[in-house]
């Protein structure tokens, strides 16, 4: 498989008047053309962060990402990329949509012209055949009418179709890779069903590797091929959805999978929750984050930052329990678990 | 494949790990939690946040002097401020008269500090007085809703289309009497609307809030609702407000006492001390330059001390 | 739309009449007749002719409904009380022109300076010319315009002698008025253009336009400015009412011959008929250029077409 991007321990910086919060902490990854990958994670586990510097989307001076990470699209170093190129790079390469459809779409703007925008930045086209394309854009995210929607104004558009709009707008100059920040989470269940189905067959027709944020597991269920596992701004666990999902082996990922709500007959007992908080990431952390949390917690989880364990050639996870003096067999949740 | 490691720490192979380090210990109580960040209230979020703006510092401590000078200046020098001498008319400021004096001969110390008196308490009376009124009629609008509201603002409306100097100064030609009464009536007569509007505003979003339903929901009582969490949540809005009225009404009133409609003599106005000073203003700078200059340093003073609370109280700048 | 414009003139209509009926009433209800004065040496008769001619014998009510019935017929406001023949309409509309000129010329400048202002403010939010744009800001709120107007010309006029002092008539003479009236509205506009360019930078859709690839400088031009200067439509009534009140202070210091001036003077001369004509222009034009504005902001605002039609 290609390789079209490569993260190398990105570190990623707020700048607070309470000191600096350290979001992303040494995150490696890479994505091969054409598949989706998730990141999955509690709110604030760095998932949104890493996403938008893929984009170079933080400001600065607020937001920072540090030196020594490394972002490579294809070869090309993202994170020293000078303007003209990052907007090249930005829509035509790599392009995003955001959680909230409602607040991403410009309000005094017609959708046509927010979709020929993108259109004209990058393929240099007259405004006649812009207007046509965006027309078959609104056709392809299956909006009614598009000859009379393109005129329309965001507000003058339910939430579902504007979040089509701007899979649209993220879509117009088929990009290689589409970053989803949460793209169902503002909407109703009905619609975020047929948004995940509307990305699922755009990706197998355009061929776009998608990155999946979300804290949805039954959406990555459906609809991820790689799933990494995030947690106060590191990868705990990684591995194709099969792995992850029938073989995890960090007591994180149990958890995430515990608490997801399931219609079959043996789960009469009470849904799993996970207690307390994630750990605040202005504090240094050089133990594993999740110790605090974790019921087979040892004391040297609270000492050192265990290494990430190769399991085979796509699921890798980073825990002490890998360790040869760790305990060989746990319970999780009532269950026998696997370490 | 071997092991390998990757991101953050690696361990060093030659040193074992001691293997009683690898019995479960479980979860932390949470304890930690507690006191991981502390919780910090409103008022003590929004004060440190002031503190952190030295302008709005500066600001506080300048109209504290003011005040202290209002008080104490005109008998500073022990001239009185009505007090004419004829020998001594359109001095330059010196060590007897040490802003000068004026075409009658007044020391212009004591006058512009005991003008300070009349233009600050109109200043402060004006607001207090518009946020009573305002609250009161804002507060009724809010609580009752429905007609009554839509009555109620639809007068604000009106009032608000009128220009707010043409209304104060049809005021004061028809009450035509110059005393600090009528004066304070005409300012006040539609200046309280603001208020008013941001309160409503204010209540009705409180209304609907969650937390304000959730309280109702679990049968705190209407009082307590008020004052636990209405009262707090538009008293930012009401001192910011506040801060910005007093200059307003400084501002309006020295306006009046400069085309003559304002405070009479022998009292006296930063507004009338400008206007007096206007016609000879070529050939004695100083008799405006210094109620000009605190008329500057009052506003100044108040607009950037509003701008501080607003920015320390906004709980949307919360982070 | 149509119904939201119409029921937008209905209101103004009514609000007109309030003010109108307001003002006349609290005219006549001041102690003493307007003509006392000025009639008091007057011979009996003389002075029941010189009433008559006021119409003032006849009861408030009466004359009420003679004032409304001539205003919206003839656009007639009564002759002036204290220069008999003078009449109230045509003085207020020759005076209107002087005022005018100065009031739009300070509008447009100040609307001007102040947006461009408040542009520069933003993009280099807390750097140096941030701290100018700001500190011209609060100087241009916190002075008052005599003040503005009298430092201006003692540096211009008495120390410089670069322009005149007062007058009206050649171009050099709008130069000071218009600068000292237009200082308002420079401060308020650079404060609001920039609070409000800051607000739109922090949008959600401002990410989605960076993340298509629009450049920085059209990211500005075609989001952000749009979007930070709509509601500055809506500062323009204010802006319109601070000119035009402003005008009473700056004319009289410029000696211009214009509304603000012969307000002021009617006021000192206690010219019942010309203060209550002037009241009702000044309420009418500012009631009707509010309206203007709504109604202008309802066009440009997709979002505000949608709520018009409810």
């Amino acid at each position: 498989m290609e390789q079209i991007l490569e993260v190398k321990d990105l570190h990623v910086s707020f700048n607070t008047y309470a000191g600096e919060v350290k979001a992303v902490r040494g995150v490696s990854f890479e994505l091969n053309k054409g598949e989706t990958l998730a990141f999955v994670g509690e709110s604030g586990c760095g998932k949104t962060v890493t996403a938008k510097a893929i984009l170079r989307l933080l400001k600065p001076p607020f937001a920072e990402i540090k030196e020594g990470s490394q972002i490579l699209y294809q070869g090309r170093d993202v994170v020293h990329m000078d303007k003209k190129a990052l907007s090249s790079y930005r829509g035509e390469e790599v392009s995003m949509i955001f959680q909230d459809p409602m607040t991403s779409l410009n309000p005094t703007m017609k959708i046509g012209k927010q979709i020929m925008e993108s259109l004209r930045i990058h393929k240099h086209i007259s405004k006649q055949e812009a207007r046509k394309e965006a027309i078959e854009l609104l056709r392809l995210v299956n909006i009614p009418s598009p000859e009379t929607r393109v005129d329309s104004y965001p507000h003058e558009l339910s939430g579902g179709m504007r979040q089509r709009v701007m899979i649209a707008i993220a879509l117009a100059c088929s990009p290689n890779i589409l970053i989803a920040d949460e793209p169902t989470t503002a909407l109703d269940v009905t619609i975020q069903i047929q948004i995940m189905d509307l990305l699922k067959d755009l990706k197998t027709k355009l061929g776009t590797a998608i990155i999946l944020v979300t804290h949805d597991l039954g959406v990555v269920a459906n609809f991820a091929d790689r799933v990494q596992v995030m947690y106060a701004g590191q990868v705990l666990e990684r591995g194709t959805t099969k792995e992850i999902f029938e073989d995890s082996r960090h007591p994180y990922t149990w958890a995430l999978l515990s608490s997801v709500p399931t219609l079959a007959k043996e789960s009469k007992q009470e849904l799993y929750a996970l207690k307390g908080t994630p750990p605040d990431l202005i504090l240094p952390l050089n133990h594993c984050p999740f110790a605090a949390r974790c019921e087979h917690c040892m004391q040297i989880c609270k000492e050192r930052n265990p290494a990430e364990t190769v399991l085979s050639e796509t699921h890798r996870v980073s825990c002490w329990l890998q360790h040869p003096d760790a305990p060989r067999t746990l319970t999780f949740n009532g269950k026998e678990a696997r370490s | 494949m071997a092991e390998e490691t990757m991101g953050m720490g690696p361990i060093p192979k030659e040193e074992p790990i001691p293997k009683e380090k690898f019995t479960v210990i479980g979860t932390d109580d949470f304890s930690g939690d507690l006191i991981a960040r502390p919780q910090v209230s409103y008022w003590a979020d929004a004060w440190r946040r002031f503190r952190q703006n030295k302008i709005a510092l500066v600001a506080l401590v300048v109209l504290a002097v003011m005040v202290v000078m209002v008080i104490i200046g005109p008998h500073l020098n022990g001239i009185a401020f009505e007090e004419i001498d004829q020998d001594a008319l359109n001095q330059g400021p010196s060590a007897e008269h040490w802003f000068g004096t004026d075409n009658l001969g007044r020391d212009l110390f004591s006058r512009v500090w005991q003008a300070g008196r009349v233009s600050i308490a109109i200043g402060i009376a004006g607001a207090l007085i518009s946020t009573v009124v305002g609250c009161i009629y804002g507060g009724i609008a809010a609580y009752f809703g429905g007609w009554v509201d839509t009555i109620l603002m639809r007068i604000v409306e009106v009032l608000f289309s009128i220009p707010y100097l043409l209304i104060v100064i049809l005021i004061s030609v028809i009450t035509d009497s110059r005393s600090i009464f009528s004066l304070m009536l005409a300012l006040t007569l539609t200046g309280w609307c603001n208020t008013a509007r941001l309160v409503r505003g204010q209540m009705l979003q409180l209304k609907n809030q969650e937390f304000v339903l959730a309280a109702q929901a679990l049968g705190v009582s209407p009082w307590k609702i008020i004052l636990k969490h209405m009262l707090p949540n538009t008293m930012s809005v009401i001192l910011v407000a506040i801060t910005f009225d007093i200059p307003n009404y400084i501002f309006s009133e020295a306006f009046l006492s400069y085309l003559g409609l304002g405070i009479a003599a022998p009292n006296t106005s930063w507004g009338a001390l400008c206007s007096a000073a206007q016609q000879t203003f070529a050939f004695y700078p100083y008799q405006m330059f210094f109620p000009a200059l605190l008329i500057a340093l009052t506003m100044l003073s108040f607009t950037l001390l509003g701008d501080g609370l607003r920015d320390a109280l906004d709980p949307k700048l919360r982070k | 739309m149509v119904k939201y414009v119409i029921k937008r003139v209905l209101y103004m209509l009514l609000t007109l009449l309030i003010i109108i009926t307001v003002t006349f009433f609290m005219m006549h209800s001041i102690p003493g007749d307007p003509l006392a004065s000025m009639a008091r040496n007057l011979p009996e008769q003389t002075r029941e002719n010189y009433y008559a001619k006021y119409g003032l014998d006849k009861p408030a009510g009466e004359q009420y409904l003679i004032f409304m019935e001539n205003l919206i017929t003839e656009g007639d406001l009564g002759e002036s009380i204290r220069y008999p023949g003078r009449s109230v309409t045509d003085t207020l509309l020759t005076n209107s022109r002087v005022s005018g000129t100065t009031g739009g010329l300070a509008l447009l400048f100040g609307i001007a300076i102040g947006v461009t202002l408040g542009i520069v403010a933003a993009l280099n939010k807390n750097k140096w010319p941030d701290y100018i744009v700001m500190f011209i800001a609060i100087m241009g709120i916190t002075i008052p315009a005599f003040v503005m107007a009298a430092l201006l010309q003692y540096f211009f006029t008495v120390q410089f002698h670069l322009l005149p002092t007062t007058g009206w008539g050649r171009p050099e003479n709008l130069v000071l008025p218009v600068i000292v009236l237009s200082f308002n509205t420079i401060a308020t506009y650079a404060r609001y253009v920039k609070s409000n360019m800051l607000e739109v930078m922090n949008q959600d859709y401002i990410l989605t336009a960076e993340a298509k690839g629009v450049t920085p400088f059209n990211v500005i031009k075609n989001h952000v400015l749009r979007n930070a200067f709509l509601p500055c439509i809506t500062i323009l009534g204010g802006q319109i009412a601070s000119v035009f009140t402003g005008s009473f202070v700056v004319e009289r210091i410029f000696s211009i011959p214009g509304l603000g001036f012969y307000y002021i003077s009617s006021i000192n001369d206690r010219d019942y008929t010309m203060i209550l004509g002037t009241t009702v222009f000044f309420g009418a034009l500012f009631v009707v250029a509010q309206l203007l504005i709504d109604i202008v902001y309802g066009v440009l605002d997709p979002r505000m077409r949608i709520k018009a039609k409810d």
